[in-house]
């Protein structure tokens, strides 16, 4: 197995979709690839920190107001509550 | 450097799959909302907000936009209930109403662009990595909060639309890669794909600001604004 070989089979291995034959032959390579293995260790710490963050995180109060949003307007049918919140529905927002 | 392992057994086991074989529990909740239970509804809306927000914000990258589309994602599922035909799970079906509706709002946004799916994703960049420097130990530990949250956002915002979302759905709210499929309306193939580019153009940028030798973090931050 080469690089660019190891590269399409990347997805699957982090993802434990790789038959044992084929995973056998990703270990051999990255036992013998410094390159790929750096790339492995650092790809599953991307991953990991995104994971261990909450960078968008609702605050309880924002939940609480959407929902009660929502639910009004689902009981009444109709856009009533958008609309009086957003009078402008034109206005930008860059 | 650790022998590599497969990271499967965390992506599989989300907190909310039921047991094997048994109904999801979202089903009688669902059944509970067409009968005309409001309460029934709230309680999905409650299981699912934070996710659709995030969601919506990861794509839009803006706070406003996410809450609207928050509201208005729950607001359709709800008038389209009897469509939803319990053949996939109620928050994939939620998560794909959550994708549609961030896209129309990118493109109004953008008027003289078109935002799909498949925007920007035929850019080589970061097909073939090209930065092979080792990160020092939990390099994130050598930024505060706030720093580190700037660089994850600003990092991930820089993707192309097509590459944010599947790594958001996949990686970040723990979709397994069929599901990922059907909220976006991609084969699975095409979210693999998809999936190896975001990965490999993240750990391409982060590199910059964990690599083993670079600057001190402020210096860090500095170079690379």
């Amino acid at each position: 197995m080469n690089c660019t070989e190891f590269l399409a089979k990347l997805t699957d291995y982090f993802d434990g979709q790789i038959d044992p034959d084929l995973l056998a032959e990703v270990k051999q390579h990255l036992c013998s690839c410094h390159h790929c293995e750096v790339v492995v260790d650092t790809t599953r710490k991307t991953i990991d920190i995104y994971r261990g963050h909450e960078h968008y995180d609702l605050p309880d109060d924002v939940a609480t107001r959407l929902r009660s949003a929502i639910m009004e307007r689902c009981k009444c049918g109709c856009d009533e509550t958008k609309a009086a919140k957003t009078p402008e529905p034109t206005k930008s927002r860059h | 450097m650790a022998a590599p392992t497969s990271i499967a057994d965390d992506l599989l086991d989300t907190p909310e799959s039921p047991a094997p074989d048994a109904p999801h529990p979202d089903l009688a909740l669902v059944a509970r909302a067409k009968a005309g239970d409001t309460a029934a509804f709230e309680q999905l809306v409650k299981q699912y907000e934070r996710q659709i927000f995030r969601t919506a914000l990861h794509i839009t990258q803006n706070r406003e936009d996410a809450e609207d589309i928050t509201q208005d994602v729950f607001f359709k599922a709800f008038q389209k209930l009897d469509q939803f035909q319990g053949n996939s799970k109620f928050s994939t079906w939620l998560v794909r109403i959550a994708v549609n509706e961030s896209l129309m709002r990118l493109r109004k946004r953008k008027t003289q662009r078109t935002v799909s799916m498949d925007q920007d994703v035929e850019t080589e960049e970061g097909a073939i990595p090209r930065d092979f420097a080792e990160w020092r130990p939990n390099p994130e530990q050598n930024y505060s909060q706030a720093e580190l949250a700037e660089i994850l956002r600003k990092t991930i915002a820089g993707l192309p639309p097509g590459f944010r979302t599947v790594f958001t759905l996949r990686d970040i709210e723990n979709l397994s890669t069929e599901e990922t499929a059907e909220a976006l309306g991609l084969s699975v193939p095409a979210v693999k794909s998809r999936l190896l580019r975001a990965r490999l153009q993240l750990r391409e940028r982060l590199s910059r600001y964990f690599r083993k030798g670079s600057e001190g973090t402020a210096e860090a931050m500095r170079l690379n604004k």
